[in-house]
């Protein structure tokens, strides 16, 4: 059906809300940095940092794994292109329509 | 195809899509106000849509199932606003159930339509949805997110193509 997860999709995006957390994907797109490298980059706590991380990692949009001491964050790309599929969705749901409608009106003129 | 533009709107969060065909303004307003022409399109052809109720006036309701291909049945419902035939129409559609409650916790959609003669016999047809996930559609076009993961991810691109030159 159209609608797959609502509550997955508000999370995605509740996620993708903060500043600051969209530049941890970005980060943690091109390398696999660590929690406590990412924590170099804010003038905020590492527990700060830590807690956007854990928001990003509920939404399925980063995963962690665990190197000695440190935690390694990767950007889910598939996920991100999973939010970007809400907004397509939306758009080829009312393209099928508006193609139907058209041979519908085609067959009436007839 | 009838589809002549799209355009989503990042202040109001919104997505507009006009069509043009070749009928007279009655006739396109006719689809939506015929609940036997309005199941031939609203559903997909996997989902195909059966109109149950039809009132479309302010304050009325359509109510609407769509049987998928293993015969499940997904009910649904429209509450019109604004209703000014044969031009404009605005309503809300969500998911519910059989007697056309709302389900809870659904994202619904509000639609709007303006049907405008568009000359030489030809209707031009303006639907804009409103994304159904609050600041979802906002927050997705004004943040940049698909740019900068193209830029994280495509950065090799440039060196390969600065080899080739």
């Amino acid at each position: 059906m159209v609608v797959s997860q609502p509550e997955r999709a508000d999370r995605v995006f509740a996620a993708l809300s903060d500043p600051t957390r969209r530049d941890i994907l970005r980060r943690a797109a091109v390398g696999e940095p660590s929690v406590s490298a990412l924590a170099r980059h804010y003038a905020m706590s590492f527990a700060a940092v830590q807690k956007h991380v854990a928001t990003l990692e509920r939404a399925g949009l980063v995963a962690k794994r665990r190197r000695g001491r440190e935690q390694l964050v990767s950007t889910r790309v598939e996920a991100v292109r999973e939010a970007r599929h809400e907004l397509e969705a939306l758009e080829r749901l009312w393209r099928d329509r508006l193609a139907r409608f058209g041979e519908v009106l085609e067959e009436e003129q007839r | 195809m009838s589809v002549v533009g799209v355009a989503p709107d990042r202040e109001a969060r919104t997505l507009t899509m006009t069509a043009e065909y070749d009928a007279p303004v009655e006739q396109v307003w006719r689809l939506w106000a015929d609940p036997r022409l309005l199941e031939r399109w609203w559903g997909p052809p996997t989902y195909p849509a059966t109109v149950h109720e039809h009132d479309l006036r302010p304050g009325g309701r359509v109510v609407y199932s769509m049987t998928g291909p293993e015969g499940d049945t997904h009910y649904g419902w429209w509450r019109p606003g604004r209703v000014d035939p044969p031009t404009g129409l605005e309503l809300e559609d969500g998911f519910g159930d059989a007697d056309g409650t709302p389900a809870e916790g659904m994202p619904t959609t509000r639609v709007r339509v303006d049907i405008a003669d568009a000359g030489g016999g030809r209707t031009r047809m303006t639907v804009t949805s409103t994304f159904p996930s609050a600041e979802a559609m906002d927050q997705m076009l004004q943040m940049g997110m698909a740019e900068g993961m193209r830029e994280a991810l495509g950065q090799t691109y440039p060196l390969l193509e600065g080899s080739a030159a």
